[in-house]
């Protein structure tokens, strides 16, 4: 794995110097059921295409962004903070 | 062998003379030489013990690309001496050899052992019995292979470089040269790398020259590490051209192999550019006009050509290379022998395209010149040269050269894999040529695939009747030449972190131990001593390894009430609760103190190895949640110390003017004082079980603060008494007591769980594992007799496993021996009688709930 990553922050970088944190997931709701939550704990959607993603630019500025990476290719197609609502429950 | 007069292109410094050692012998050369071009001169050409036959080799290509001249040079093996520089008092060696490189042992493989051991014997002959598998591989490890990896470091250092280019030129040839000066046309930032040691003198206006350099590979994201002296460059370019140029093909016949036997560029190189003789009388063997190139070569040497064999028409004559002691003797054509002392042969050139098909790059078999040919070449690449396929005009060779009852044919000299090898491959089924090639390992040598690559294709198709198109080339992949192992390590880092007291402890003459990735003092002295010496008198413990994060803002404590299952909204400033970090799993994450310093501001601690992890996930949650609040890592930027015992508020009493009274600063009270001149936040904690203050300040202050407090009389302790001290307590240590599937309720947490609370990190796990109940729980115990079970032992009921103990110490104030264990749910009742093992043996040991010292936490508060 050699591909370049744009920190939204910094630019394009090697990855080598980025966390990822996994897919981006919905949080379930307050009065989720065992099966719900066990699906957002364990489960992944895994696709062979393009994902949303978290990466951190871990070895850099620190800031968390989102990537949408063609899993195939490892082509960023690209990387973004989220906007966020203040206290938004994601 | 001799040393030729004074030749025109010769990179020889013949003033400067440096000399080496080898087999005990001082090899004379002249500054310009290679390790293995002056032990030509010198006469020595056996230079290598080939894989799995022990044949003698000499050198093939001279240009650092087969295994042929690879040899031990000062501890390092595997050199290939043919391109590496002299060195004055280099020690030069055999390797893979047992005895001398003249008389090594092993050859009687050779000899012998050619039906007893083909491609693949050992899968099938050295498997029963299973249980001596590993005599076997020793043993086959010790008969086959290349150089032993030295015991020892010998001392090379290596290191990693990113570097950004506009444009990448690999290779130096004329193509390459030309690409690089026209790209500089256009502006800096092109570099050229070649692997050849003599461009490395070579000036080319606005254009950056690395040689000897390689280019190991071409990876994702177009990242072309290239390989330079003890550096490993990463280079990104925005555009690769590819000038690699073509390799000079071998031919198959029966001993191709032999000592003497080269390729045309080696001759040239040998001659030209190290003034060397490779031999006397030469027969050369082409499919090209490799016999017109090199016969200038041969001319200027003084060599004379006995017989030339041209390929060119198509004929498959029947030929054989006879040698003595490994030697070339005579060459045998169709019945006819001519003796000789070299042999070049040349079965044409084939593009050097693996760059190109690691970058994407289709290949394609020519089947007019027998060459594969890169096709498709990727966008941001572009290939120059004759890699392109522009070789010229030239014959197809023949898959092989043989007569009946013949030696032994060499279709891949790095592996010692012979024709009989891949069409034994054939015959027992591999029928693609991937997979006869992770069988017969052609191709996986050193050389990978340079001079085997072409001829196995030929030789498989020939076995299998298919054409070569159909057969196909086998996938190119990284590393393109070898690597030394130290150069993809890098240099040799190791983490390492001291506290700014760390010298404190050096001086006091502590025993320093890893803690993650920190130093810390494991004791200074007796453990027990300073054990007593908090629990009676006064005790100091740098704890400046904690992480300390400020979270400040105005959703300050909305943003910590969602994250902790604690409360903390409700707090008021200048007051400290104890907080659990769980993940929506319900898991147990990290633990620390939360003190509020105002109401938009929290300073909150975590476990030492926890710092970062828990950093990171504050930033995340928030880039989820977008709260104003800023998150500040200040680990490194405070010292802290814990200050414990019964005399703590007497010496801090001492060291400040503001009051320090039990009802100033309380039980879980956060201030900011004046500490012996240094402003300190001072948190009114207990982890050790006696009054204490845990004092952060400004790094640099550390000191200062810290020999203040020892001229109290504190006595500094360390990490084990700290153990001793908080497990009275039965505090948790997160990751020592608890894993990653311990939760809040298992752990004996309940009561952290505010589960009326709105949504947190980890509440619908925790109320579900409330919910469905816990098989397992956290609980103290101690021994009723004097044994102590070590950490990680069994707790068992009826001579099963039923838990597992995670901390256990002796505690001389309480002179118990106690601990923390993991017990069946329906076994972590207080006084509930349980067994340990210890030593093998059950020992009988009482569930206890709570501190097992001062459990009221008098002391504490007092």
């Amino acid at each position: 794995m050699s591909f370049l990553l744009s920190c939204p922050h910094c630019g394009p970088r090697p990855v080598d110097e980025f966390g990822y944190r996994g897919e981006v997931l919905t949080r379930p709701a307050d009065d989720a059921t065992l099966r719900e939550l066990c699906d957002y704990v364990y489960f992944r959607d895994n696709v062979a295409g393009v994902q949303r993603e978290w990466w951190s630019h871990r070895s850099g500025c620190e800031l968390w962004f989102v990537a949408e990476r063609d899993t195939r290719t490892n082509e960023v197609l690209r990387t973004e903070v989220p906007d966020t609502q203040r206290g938004s429950r994601q | 062998m001799s040393r030729l007069p004074i030749q025109p292109g010769e990179l020889l410094d013949r003033d400067t003379v440096v000399r080496f050692s080898f087999q005990g012998r001082s090899i004379e050369a002249f500054a310009g030489d290679t390790f293995g071009s002056a032990l030509y001169a010198s006469g020595r050409t056996l230079l290598s013990r080939s894989f799995k036959y022990h044949r003698p080799r000499g050198i093939l290509c001279c240009r650092g690309h087969c295994a042929n001249c690879m040899m031990t040079v000062d501890g390092t093996p595997n050199v290939r001496v043919c391109e590496t520089p002299v060195r004055d008092g280099a020690v030069v060696e055999g390797q893979n050899v047992i005895g001398s490189l003249d008389r090594d042992l092993f050859s009687v493989v050779d000899k012998v052992g050619g039906p007893f051991t083909p491609v693949g014997f050992y899968y099938r002959t050295m498997i029963r019995p299973r249980r001596l598998w590993p005599l076997y591989e020793r043993f086959l490890r010790n008969a086959a292979g290349l150089g032993k990896v030295p015991e020892r470091d010998p001392h090379n250092r290596y290191d990693v470089e990113h570097r950004e280019a506009r444009v990448l030129v690999v290779g130096g040839g004329r193509a390459g040269r030309e690409a690089a000066a026209e790209h500089a046309v256009a502006g800096p930032g092109v570099v050229l790398v070649d692997e050849l040691p003599e461009l490395g003198g070579l000036e080319l206006p606005g254009v950056e020259v690395l040689a000897p350099a390689r280019a190991i590979g071409v990876w994702e994201g177009g990242l072309v590490p290239v390989e330079h002296g003890n550096l490993l460059l990463r280079y990104r370019a925005q555009h690769l051209v590819v000038a690699t140029g073509t390799i000079d093909q071998p031919l198959v016949f029966p001993g191709n192999d032999l000592v003497g036997v080269m390729l045309p560029g080696a001759v040239e190189r040998l001659v030209e550019r190290y003034a060397v003789k490779p031999g006397e009388r030469a027969v050369v063997i082409a499919a090209d006009d490799a016999a017109d190139r090199a016969r200038a070569a041969l001319d200027q040497a003084g060599i004379e050509i006995v017989s030339t064999v041209r390929l060119t028409d198509g004929r498959t004559p029947a030929v054989a290379a006879n040698g003595r002691k490994g030697q070339v003797r005579s060459v045998t054509v169709d019945g006819r022998t001519v003796d000789c002392d070299l042999v070049v042969m040349s079965g044409g050139r084939q593009p050097a395209y693996s760059l190109l098909a690691m970058a994407g790059a289709k290949v394609e078999y020519d089947a007019a010149r027998g060459v594969l040919v890169p096709a498709a070449i990727p966008d941001g690449i572009s290939a120059t040269g004759s890699v392109t396929g522009a070789v010229g005009e030239q014959a197809v060779p023949a898959a092989s050269y043989t007569a009946a009852r013949s030696g032994k044919c060499f279709v891949c000299v790095c592996e010692d894999v012979t024709t009989k090898d891949v069409k034994r491959a054939v015959a027992e089924g591999f029928d693609s040529i991937e997979l006869a090639k992770r069988y017969t390992t052609v191709t996986m040598g050193p050389c990978q695939g340079r001079y085997c690559h072409v001829q196995s294709i030929r030789l498989y198709a020939q076995e299998t009747g298919a054409d070569e198109a159909a057969v196909g080339a086998t996938t190119a992949r990284p590393p393109w030449t070898p690597v030394s192992m130290g150069l993809l390590a890098g240099r040799h880092l190791e983490p390492m972190k001291r506290s700014s007291l760390h010298h404190r402890h050096e001086e006091s003459g502590a025993s320093l131990i890893w803690a993650g990735a920190w130093k810390r003092p494991y004791a200074y002295g007796d453990v027990e001593q300073e054990v007593r010496a908090v629990h009676e008198d006064l005790g100091v413990i740098d704890v400046s390894t904690l992480g300390k994060l400020l979270v400040q803002g105005p959703d300050a404590a909305e943003f910590l009430e969602r994250l902790y299952p604690n409360r903390f909204g409700d707090m008021k400033p200048g007051r400290i609760r104890y907080g659990v970090l769980t993940t929506d799993a319900g898991r147990i994450m990290d633990d620390g103190t939360v003190a509020r310093l105002a109401e938009d501001s929290y300073y909150v601690t975590t476990t030492s190895t926890g710092a970062d992890a828990v950093n990171g996930w504050f930033e995340w949650w928030n880039a989820i949640w977008g709260y104003d609040v800023e998150i500040a890592n200040v680990t490194g930027a405070l010292a802290a110390v814990n200050v414990a015992g019964p005399r703590a508020r007497e010496a801090l009493s001492a060291l400040t003017d503001a009051p320090v009274s039990n009802d100033a600063i309380s039980y879980l009270d956060a201030k900011e004082l004046a500490v012996a001149g240094v402003t300190c936040l001072v948190l009114r904690i207990g982890f050790v079980g006696e009054l204490g203050y845990e004092l952060h300040c400004p790094s640099p202050a550390a000191e200062h603060l810290w020999d203040a407090i020892v001229s109290q009389g504190a006595v500094p302790f360390g990490l084990e008494p700290q153990r001793v001290l908080r497990l009275e307590k039965a505090h948790v240590i997160v990751g020592q007591d608890t894993d990653s599937e311990s939760n809040l309720i298992s752990a004996g947490m309940p009561w952290i769980a505010k589960l009326d609370k709105d949504d947190w990190v980890g509440k619908r796990a925790t109320q579900l594992v409330q919910a469905a109940g816990v098989r397992e729980c956290l609980v103290g115990f101690e021994m009723e007799n004097g044994k102590l079970p070590a950490e990680g032992g069994q707790v068992v009921e009826n001579g099963r496993p039923a838990g597992r103990v995670t901390s256990a110490r002796r505690s001389a104030v309480l002179g118990k021996n106690i601990g923390l264990a993991w017990v069946r749910s329906e076994a972590a009742e207080e006084g509930t009688r349980i067994q340990i093992r210890v030593d093998g043996r059950p020992e009988p040991a009482t569930v206890r709930h709570g501190a097992f010292y001062d459990p009221e936490g008098t002391r504490l508060r007092s």
